[in-house]
């Protein structure tokens, strides 16, 4: 090694530091924002899941019917948990490939608390009863125009760091990070304009776009996202490169083509070319699904690290099984034959609760406790939760998918009879106390973390008040 | 894809081409689509809803009832009786002796098309009845599948994505009672024992007994009745919502989904 590699090995260890430490605030406001979030969404998800237990319980409120409660819990957990917490894990990969400081570290942090206020108002507004009535947009516009404000604001801040980056050569992260930075305010823009205003499209427009929406949303955005990390922390945690540069390009084009049109289902009320093009779609996801599964076996496979229940087992077993699993049900409920038995079945929330908690949160939770200690500069508070809460979504993730895809078959064998169903949604509330349980310790990680922080703030603060002032007296004695 | 232009076209070009497909040119064929009309017939589909009706779909809508009911009814395909009117001048005997050695029930198009065309052969003159099979129709929710059509006056469009309840989408057609509906709301179980709706009690108000009953106080079996001297009155809301459902019909033949419409040969009331 020349001294000159070395000289740089070292200013690289110090500016690894800075780059780090330039994160902190927005970091901790958005995972903060997502921890809030994942809870409250979770509780949620777990009150509704009693509905099936019994069905009067909530008879006599308005503001908690099923309708309110499920719509909340969902939104809560994509719009208040996913898209925050994967902006922070974007923001300091972003940091990080570009060997910079995070650019304008105070603007994501503003835009945080715009989010978490536009979250705030627009679960508000569904228990209020003004939701919008459409799937996964039913945020009325106040709200909408904040998240969309808070989301360009943290783009800018990524962009700009991007754009200062000192190795020009782009990673495979990138891409599918670049990409989620341009999704998400497009389709959330179409979709509210198309939808929101008081003359929304006519008609049954209004259902195509909203389902272009979802699918855009829950599949290939978090995907998007999901894949843009996994594939920074896994080559890191397996001590290898990523297998290879071209499979991921092969992977990154084939996802976005074919999952960007899958959205529309069979036997929609709608045009046919519609929900065949989208069949037609699904079946290509085949050919992205097997290339990442390829991806993260041959990276895995030698990984040199040893496995003790850290984030890499989290981050190994998590996402290429977890992934590989929604995909493929997605594809399955594009087939015709498939679609007569699951539709309008749990089979289909099964597939997007494991989309988001299974795979999404895996990947993101894990790269949050990977990501805090470097930022915060000191270690997690309670480093055995992170064990307690990667079993616990395991578990509760599992019970989930068991039990809905159970109840999604039997269902769709019943004539859509939701008493041969009971069992099984019975036994997802325990999937869902799971989540919850785990999700408690990730918070509690986050804020005591946050708040021995903000001590140590404080004593800093005393420390320099009550310090004499060292530089005057010297400059008086000179 | 080496700099970040070529990553952000790359996402552009494939991000458009999607929105053009799945956002564009649905906006433009059928945010565009008029009043068509019903088959056979001088009537326009589908009809505007009443005031109360449109007013019912926003109660739909801020109860998140679409949570758990679709409003998309699906069928597996469609099936043509043939059915002779008359022999025409031929003899009786031998058109009747071709019709006993044909199949004239529970066929497809195009064999129903070339049993027609025998009838016509021989002089006969038939009328070929199509119907929908299958999926919600065997289910006994609906006489044709819903399309695209039967929303044009929707805002929002609520097709719902589980069916934890019932399909809606022939619900004014299927249960065209307004005082089982309100029962239905208020108290499920009087209606269908095994029901597992909870209630959507707080859209009616226990009221005392004036100096005349109320017009509108529910008429519910005795377990579900309210105490002596008081009475189960709908909230407009309530009105409302069950005005909504009744206007909810998916029971014009159309083009896209043709049927022929059962003939009422009798005085007598339809079946309950």
């Amino acid at each position: 090694m020349s001294v000159k590699e070395t000289d740089n090995l070292s200013t690289k260890a110090a500016c690894t530091g800075l780059i780090d430490a330039s994160c902190r605030l927005p970091l901790l406001a958005l995972f903060g924002v997502a921890a809030v979030w994942l809870v409250i969404g979770l509780a949620l998800a777990l009150i509704a899941s009693l509905t099936f237990h019994q069905p009067e319980m909530f008879a006599g409120c308005a503001a908690f019917t099923y309708g309110h409660v499920s719509a909340a819990a969902n939104d809560a957990l994509v719009y208040g948990f996913a898209i925050p917490a994967a902006l922070g894990v974007m923001l300091w990969i972003f940091a990080r490939l570009s060997e910079v400081e995070l650019v304008l570290p105070l603007v994501p942090f503003v835009a945080a608390n715009l989010w978490f206020l536009g979250v705030l108002g627009g679960i508000g507004a569904i228990f209020a009863g003004e939701s919008s009535g459409y799937t996964w947009l039913e945020f009325p516009r106040a709200a909408a125009v904040l998240l969309f404000a808070a989301f360009l604001l943290v783009a800018v801040s990524a962009v700009a760091t991007f754009g200062q980056r000192k190795n020009r050569e782009l990673y495979p992260s990138h891409w599918f990070l670049l990409a989620a930075l341009l999704w998400f305010p497009w389709i959330y823009a179409s979709a509210n304009v198309m939808l929101l205003p008081s003359q929304p499209v006519r008609g049954v427009a209004q259902a195509i776009i909203n389902w272009w929406y979802a699918d855009n949303l829950i599949f290939v955005w978090l995907a998007l996202v999901g894949l843009g990390v996994a594939f920074y922390f896994l080559p890191k945690f397996a001590g290898k490169p990523l297998f290879s540069r071209f499979y991921s390009q092969f992977a990154f084009w084939a996802l976005i083509i074919c999952g960007t049109s899958c959205g529309i289902p069979y036997g929609a009320p709608v045009p046919a070319w519609l929900p065949t093009l989208s069949s037609v779609a699904a079946a290509l996801l085949i050919v992205p699904l097997f290339v990442i599964f390829v991806i993260f076996a041959k990276t895995i496979c030698g990984a040199q690290t040893e496995c003790r229940g850290g984030s890499f087992c989290y981050i190994k077993f998590g996402t290429a099984a977890f992934f590989l699993i929604s995909g493929p049900m997605m594809v399955a409920s594009a087939c015709p034959h498939f679609a007569t038995l699951t539709q309008f079945t749990w089979f289909q929330n099964a597939q997007t609760n494991w989309q988001i908690l299974g795979f999404f949160a895996t990947i993101i939770l894990g790269a949050a406790y990977d990501i805090l200690p470097r930022v915060m500069g000191i270690a997690l508070p309670f480093p055995k939760f992170v064990r307690f809460q990667h079993w616990a979504f395991i578990i509760g993730n599992l019970i989930l998918l068991v039990s809905l895809v159970g109840a999604g078959f039997k269902q769709g064998a019943n004539n859509y009879d939701l008493a041969v169903t009971l069992p099984f949604l019975r036994a997802a509330t325990l999937g869902w106390l799971f989540l919850l349980l785990g999700s408690l310790m990730f918070a509690a990680n986050i804020f005591v973390m946050s708040i021995k922080w903000k001590l140590a703030l404080v004593k800093t603060v005393i420390i320099a008040v009550k310090a004499p002032l060292v530089t005057k007296t010297a400059e008086v004695k000179s | 894809m080496k700099n970040g232009l070529t990553v952000f076209l790359a996402a552009f070009v494939v991000l458009a081409a999607s929105w053009m497909a799945f956002v564009l040119a649905p906006a433009l064929q059928q945010g565009r689509e008029q009043q068509t009309m019903v088959l056979n017939s001088s009537d326009f589909w589908p009809q505007q809803r009443t005031g109360a009706a449109t007013l019912g779909l926003q109660v739909y809508r801020a109860n998140g009832c679409a949570a758990c009911h679709t409003e998309q009814i699906q069928q597996g395909g469609v099936a043509c009786d043939v059915v002779l009117t008359s022999a025409g001048k031929n003899h009786p005997e031998v058109v009747s002796n071709l019709v006993a050695s044909l199949n004239l029930k529970n066929l497809t198009e195009l064999e129903a098309g070339a049993v027609a065309d025998k009838i016509t052969a021989v002089g006969g003159k038939s009328e070929t009845h199509i119907y929908a099979t299958g999926g919600d129709i065997t289910r006994g929710w609906g006489i044709r599948r819903s399309v695209a059509a039967d929303y044009l006056y929707d805002a929002p469009v609520q097709l719902g994505t589980l069916r934890a309840g019932p399909d809606l989408g022939n619900i004014g057609a299927r249960l065209p009672d307004a005082n089982i509906l309100l029962n239905h709301l208020y108290a499920p179980k009087s209606v269908t024992t095994d029901s597992l709706m909870p209630s959507f009690k707080f859209l009616f108000e226990v009221k005392k007994i004036g100096a005349t009953p109320s017009p509108d106080a529910l008429n519910l079996p005795k377990e579900f009745a309210p105490a002596a001297g008081y009475e189960i009155v709908p909230k407009p809301e309530a009105q409302q919502l069950v005005a909504y459902l009744l206007s909810l019909r998916a029971n014009a033949s159309l083009y896209e989904a043709p049927f022929t419409p059962p003939t009422v040969s009798t005085n007598a009331p339809a079946n309950k």
